[in-house]
């Protein structure tokens, strides 16, 4: 006999209890920021969308956003192209294979906050080894503390460095998953090298690429940590990410309702994005 | 379309080959007449899917040459040898619809596009295909994505070669048979030389006028399938080709006389050669049960539907036999019969009797 019970909702409690306390209870405690106003002991008015409101509409918010769009874009652009590449180049088998993947790994090994801090020495005008490079050997002005371009393409190539080999690592696992009869019978069907990477590897990379940009995307646009160490949003505003600008309105100006709001605004943006582009990606395959 | 021609091909995977064993293949030398139907077989590893890919051009031999049409060929890449080969995993371009992947080889060589769709439309319906020209290739069935990428090779008129590297693997049993025979019709219609590899003889034997039977990197038999049955050259072609194999029994030559367990066995014609391992070889299919002859103690009796192995033992040797109607028991003793026409020596493995009784 068969007994018929709700008692198998028992085993989900645990994952419920997990998630409540690690997702739900925190962005809930966001969302009663984000409508409130407080003065600390536990006293709170309330002040519904005008948080959103004001932030949707000032300034300082679309330009960071602005600049976060565009250090996400930049980003990609290089990274996924050039992780392509150098997927390409590598060896396939013998000896190399090893070192190259473990030498691709070693940016991703390094902790954020010293990959900041490495750059940071790296390009100093005065005692870091690119900096002294660029102004006293070639004589190309180069001040990252000083010049917004110069730190724009500070941050841009640190990212590079940093984040390359992951689009390098997956790119490279769905090139070696292609059997070599694909090669071979476009080899027979006189398939040009750009055809055998057009209509062949990059349908198979399709997959681990999705995800590669996911990743990248999600990563870039919440960057905060390497960012910071290396310029701290400046000079001026010019490298001030959202991420900066969230914890200058929270943790510098003690703003926690705007900052609330902001959040919530920066995660649905992250979330829609995400969702969109994985489901524009996937779109043919369900067909 | 094309007369092949393998002259004293060698192959080896070794930079620095120093003996026979170091040789994938083993001095081949093989003519293949213009539009017949052949096929390779033999066990996993004997080196047909080397042979293969040297006669695609995949593989460089390490001597010897290759000949279409007396013409040597042995330097030309894939591309320009106008050949065709379907390999054991469907390939198709996955992005691409049916019509575009069969179209996709004649693009490449720069076709016009009204010879190009002319060309498609043929093979779309010689292939049975044509509902499904517009539809994405990756979302067929596994024997149609077999169907399109044979059609990728029988859609260039100028093929000298089709070529296919266990095409059936992937193929659900119920469909194998059904695509087998459509390979057959292509063959009839198409006329062009065809290859067909495969370690299954009733996949070779259905397929091909003539069968190239491999081992270890040699060809031990080539021959029309009822030859390799009839007539095996080599112990190894008896045992692989045949369900049950043929029984191989150990004999010894004294005095003129081939004797098996201590009894003389009457062989089809005269003996040749001398020394050497000898062995009798007889196809369980014309050993029979009777009266008088080697005697035998069943060992195991087989339905196989429409007839019956029978195990019986001589001495130490188990002896195959097949045996329509009724059959004895295990543990009975029998007494088996040899066809003498289908008894032959083999020595070293290779055969040792000359065929007299077929005059006779």
């Amino acid at each position: 006999m068969k007994t018929e019970n709700q008692r198998a909702w028992f085993f989900v409690l645990p994952v419920l209890f997990l998630v409540a306390f690690n997702a739900l209870v925190p962005i809930m405690t966001v969302v009663n920021y984000s409508v409130q106003e407080t003065f600390g002991n536990n006293l709170f008015f309330w002040q519904g969308l005008d948080w959103f409101e004001q932030t949707l509409r000032s300034d300082r918010f679309q330009a960071a956003l602005g600049r976060q769009f565009l250090f996400t874009f930049l980003i990609l652009i290089i990274e996924i192209p050039l992780g392509i590449i150098i997927a390409l180049s590598m060896p396939r088998q013998g000896f190399w294979v090893p070192v190259c993947l473990v030498t691709m790994a070693l940016p991703m090994l390094i902790p954020w906050n010293v990959v900041g801090a490495m750059w940071n020495i790296f390009t100093l005008p005065e005692i870091g080894l690119l900096g002294y490079l660029m102004n006293n050997t070639l004589g190309i002005p180069y001040d990252m503390t000083q010049n917004p371009f110069a730190a724009w393409v500070t941050i841009i190539t640190m990212d590079v460095w940093h984040w390359t080999s992951l689009v390098v690592l997956l790119s490279y696992a769905g090139l070696v998953s292609i059997p070599d009869a694909y090669y071979q019978a476009a080899k027979i069907d006189g398939a040009s090298p750009w055809a055998v990477f057009r209509y062949i590897q990059l349908p198979k990379m399709k997959t681990v690429l999705t995800i590669a940009i996911l990743l990248r995307f999600m990563d870039s646009f919440n960057i905060y940590t390497e960012p910071f160490v290396l310029t701290g949003g400046g000079p001026g505003n010019s490298t001030t990410l959202l991420s900066i600008d969230l914890v200058k309105v929270a943790l510098g100006q003690f703003d926690l309702g705007p900052a609330a709001a902001m959040s919530l605004i920066y995660f649905a943006i992250t979330l829609l994005v995400s969702w969109l582009f994985y489901t524009l990606m996937t779109k043919d395959d369900a067909k | 379309m094309a007369k092949i021609t393998l002259s004293n091909l060698r192959h080896s995977y070794l930079p620095a080959p120093s003996g026979p064993a170091d040789y994938a293949l083993k001095e081949i030398d093989l003519d293949w007449q213009n539009g017949g139907a052949y096929a390779l077989l033999g066990p996993s590893g004997c080196g047909k899917s080397t042979l293969l890919n040297i006669i695609s051009g995949l593989l460089t031999p390490s001597e010897g040459r290759i000949l279409f049409d007396d013409r040597d060929v042995t330097d030309l890449a894939p591309n320009k040898r106008n050949i065709a080969q379907v390999f054991q995993f469907p390939v198709i371009y996955d992005t691409m619809t049916v019509r575009d992947n069969l179209a996709f080889p004649l693009r490449n060589r720069g076709v016009e596009p009204a010879q190009i769709a002319k060309r498609v439309a043929e093979i779309a319906e010689l292939l049975d295909v044509e509902e499904m020209l517009d539809t994405r290739a990756s979302h067929l069935s596994p024997d149609n994505k077999q169907k399109i990428s044979m059609g990728r090779g029988l859609v260039r008129d100028d093929v000298n070669v089709v070529m296919f590297d266990e095409p059936l693997t992937v193929i659900d049993p119920n469909l194998k048979w059904k695509l087998r025979s459509k390979l057959k019709e292509l063959h009839q219609r198409v006329g062009a030389t065809m290859i067909y590899v495969t370690h299954d003889q009733t996949e070779a034997l259905t397929f091909a006028d003539q069968v190239v039977v491999m081992q270890d990197g040699e060809i031990v038999q080539v021959g029309t399938p009822v030859e390799l049955f009839e007539r095996p050259q080599h112990t190894f072609v008896g045992h692989f080709i045949g369900s049950p194999g043929m029984n191989v029994l150990p004999a010894q030559e004294v005095d003129g006389q081939v004797l098996f367990e201590g009894q003389a066995i009457a062989l089809e014609g005269s003996v040749t050669g001398a020394g050497g391992m000898t062995q009798i070889g007889i196809r369980p299919e014309f050993v029979s049960l009777a009266d008088t002859g080697l005697k035998a103690q069943v060992r195991k009796v087989s339905d196989v539907g429409r007839h019956s192995v029978v195990e019986a033992v001589v001495g130490d040797t188990p002896v195959k036999a097949v045996v329509q109607g009724e059959t004895p028991g295990a543990g009975e003793t029998v007494h088996l019969a040899f066809r003498q026409d289908q008894t032959r020596l083999y020595r070293d493995g290779w055969i040792a009797t000359l065929n007299e009784g077929a005059g006779a």
